[in-house]
């Protein structure tokens, strides 16, 4: 018994190494991996990173344009638009973060639902994931946060339940193409529960899709943030999200560029390394894709 | 073929009930009376409750949307709450608008797309092939409004050539299309290119270059049509962001379509209104599935075969 658990944990690092080393090769993937991992740290180390305080006001120096002092320039109300920057990766990555997770664990337990049990159960969950997809997810976000009002924590749940179908349609498919394998059979037959063999077997051999989808997920609940943010329904000021950031720049557009110009600039340059790093992930993890 | 096609018909009528449900779920456990917000804060209270219940808003949840439902078939989707107009006269003034700028930028999209995407995958590794995917990542990953706010600055600021916002001619449409189009044309030449890819490397494209046809022949009969039948399904999902797009699209451009109205809504709480124009998108990108779907089964025998 010992000996096969041992034998199943060298196995198991062996599949990750292989990931990893095949993620490696992928020259944009890994720019990806490094931009992701400096803009975390610089979500971490906000503090100590930023040159000034993301609410610190100095009305004698109203948008600024980049100089200095102020690399990025100041915005109306004189704050560092850098500094606001920096702060706003947290909010961000959090929101990321979040919304990501909520989908992933309530997708992730309906498409499991669906597809370990099939029949009914699979019918009205899916039916209804339907219906939601007829949404645009943007569209249903929006209405989700004109009902519940604004603020991050809703803002991240409405994010997360706009986008649970594709969660669900991930997982049901990566359920049902494992179930009817044997080693399946195998747990059944040694009489497992559902549960356990639900949490145990299935589970951790449909990680790559939910890693992928969560990857690229995490791009778009940031970029549907800023998108709320911008309409004026989700994060609201003095906090620094970028979305709101670039709101406010779009009235000062004609006298001040630099301050719509740079938020954006952080969110592409986030994205952008979310999606190369998602897009090496899926033909890392599932060579089968690339040929 | 028509069995598949009315059998794509029968199942819109459980999607559409079923949006319509998510849609006025959200909207009835939203805070704030309508009534309050029609008559205005300062109103009465018992000419209030008089609206209230004229407005039928004291019956059960299930009455309430069971009347929803059938006022909506006869094209009664409320009043606005600010303008007291038809909701249904509002979006309706708005619609055409809106569809004609997602139209513009789904040409925008396929037009520029597909063939980029067939180069890139015809001379794949090639200095064209490079830029253009990076082009590809780039459009991907930048968010629409920003790259709306970054147009307006360089062609309407800076360069002067196009006006910055309205509505009316060819020149006020070219930005706003682009800006919604550039991500979905971004996708789809990314699509075009992985699908073209793998069609290429088919065993029938090499029978069909083994009996001495020409390249152009082999990509264009051959490859071409195979390739394309994925790219036409993202097409079709792409117009539901596209309608997405519109609602932060049409606020920077100042373009008078349903987006625009729902986010001036949003701001002073017109409820019926942003149900009305989530509904009536949500409508649309479900028939553009619909006839998406259709099309494909002309194009994709395995389907038509499927329903002899």
């Amino acid at each position: 018994m010992e000996n096969t658990e041992i034998k199943k944990e060298t196995k198991k690092r062996g599949q990750w190494k292989e990931v990893w080393r095949r993620l490696k090769k992928n020259k944009l993937a890994m720019v990806g991996l490094v931009v992701l991992v400096l803009i975390i740290l610089t979500a971490l180390f906000a503090d100590f990173v930023a040159p000034y305080g993301y609410r610190e006001q100095n009305l004698s120096k109203i948008t600024l344009k980049p100089n200095a002092e102020h690399l990025l320039g100041t915005d109306d109300l004189g704050r560092d638009i850098l500094s606001r920057i920096i702060y706003g990766t947290r909010i961000s990555l959090l929101v990321g973060i979040v919304a990501v997770t909520f989908s992933i664990i309530v997708g992730g337990i309906l498409g499991a639902a669906a597809g370990f049990y099939g029949g009914v159960l699979d019918n009205i969950i899916m039916r209804i994931m339907d219906i939601m997809l007829a949404i645009p997810s943007i569209l249903l976000a929006i209405a989700l946060v004109t009902a519940f009002g604004g603020g991050l924590f809703n803002v991240m749940i409405a994010i997360g339940i706009s986008s649970l179908p594709a969660y669900a349609r991930v997982v049901k498919a990566a359920v049902i193409s494992i179930k009817e394998q044997e080693f399946i059979e195998a747990a059944k037959a040694i009489g497992a529960r559902d549960f356990r063999i639900i949490a145990a077997h299935i589970i951790p051999n449909s990680l790559a899709p939910i890693i992928v989808q969560g990857t690229l997920g995490v791009a778009s609940a940031i970029l549907s943030v800023a998108g709320l943010s911008f309409i004026g329904l989700g994060i609201q000021p003095p906090t620094p999200e970028w979305g709101s950031m670039l709101s406010n720049g779009r009235y000062l557009i004609r006298t001040a560029w630099h301050v719509a110009t740079f938020p954006g600039i952080a969110i592409m340059i986030t994205i952008f390394a979310l999606n190369v790093l998602g897009d090496g992930l899926r033909d890392a993890l599932d060579p089968r894709l690339k040929q | 073929m028509y069995k598949y096609i009315f059998r794509r018909i029968l199942l819109l009528i459980p999607v559409i009930l079923g949006v319509s449900f998510v849609v006025f779920t959200i909207m009835f456990f939203t805070p704030g009376d309508p009534a309050q917000i029609m008559l205005g804060e300062r109103a009465p209270a018992e000419e209030v409750a008089q609206l209230r219940e004229q407005m039928g808003l004291n019956k059960p949840f299930f009455v309430q949307f069971f009347n929803f439902i059938k006022n909506a078939l006869r094209g009664d989707l409320g009043r606005s709450l600010t303008t007291k107009r038809p909701v249904y006269d509002e979006l309706m003034s708005r619609f055409p608008q809106t569809m004609q700028l997602a139209a513009a930028a789904v040409l925008v999209a396929v037009v520029l797309g597909i063939p980029i995407g067939i180069l890139s995958a015809t001379k794949q590794y090639s200095v064209f092939d490079m830029v253009a995917m990076v082009f590809a990542l780039v459009g991907v990953s930048m968010p629409n409004f920003w790259q709306g706010l970054m147009m307006i600055l360089l062609f309407s600021i800076v360069l002067r050539w196009l006006p910055s916002s309205g509505y009316g001619t060819f020149r006020h449409l070219i930005m706003p299309a682009l800006t919604i189009g550039t991500s979905s044309m971004a996708l789809i030449t990314r699509m075009t290119r992985s699908s073209m890819l793998e069609v290429v490397r088919q065993d029938y494209i090499r029978t069909a270059r083994a009996k001495g046809l020409s390249e152009r022949v082999v990509i264009n009969r051959h490859a071409l049509k195979n390739a394309l039948i994925p790219v036409i399904t993202v097409i079709g999902l792409q117009f539901g962001y596209l309608l997405g797009g519109a609602v932060l699209t049409e606020t920077i451009f100042s373009w008078p379509g349903v987006g625009r109205l729902m986010v001036e809504a949003i701001r002073s709480k017109d409820f019926p209104v942003v149900q009305g124009g989530v509904l009536l998108l949500a409508i649309t990108f479900s028939v553009v599935n619909l006839v998406v779907d259709i099309l494909y089964a002309y194009i994709d025998p395995r389907i038509k075969a499927q329903y002899k």
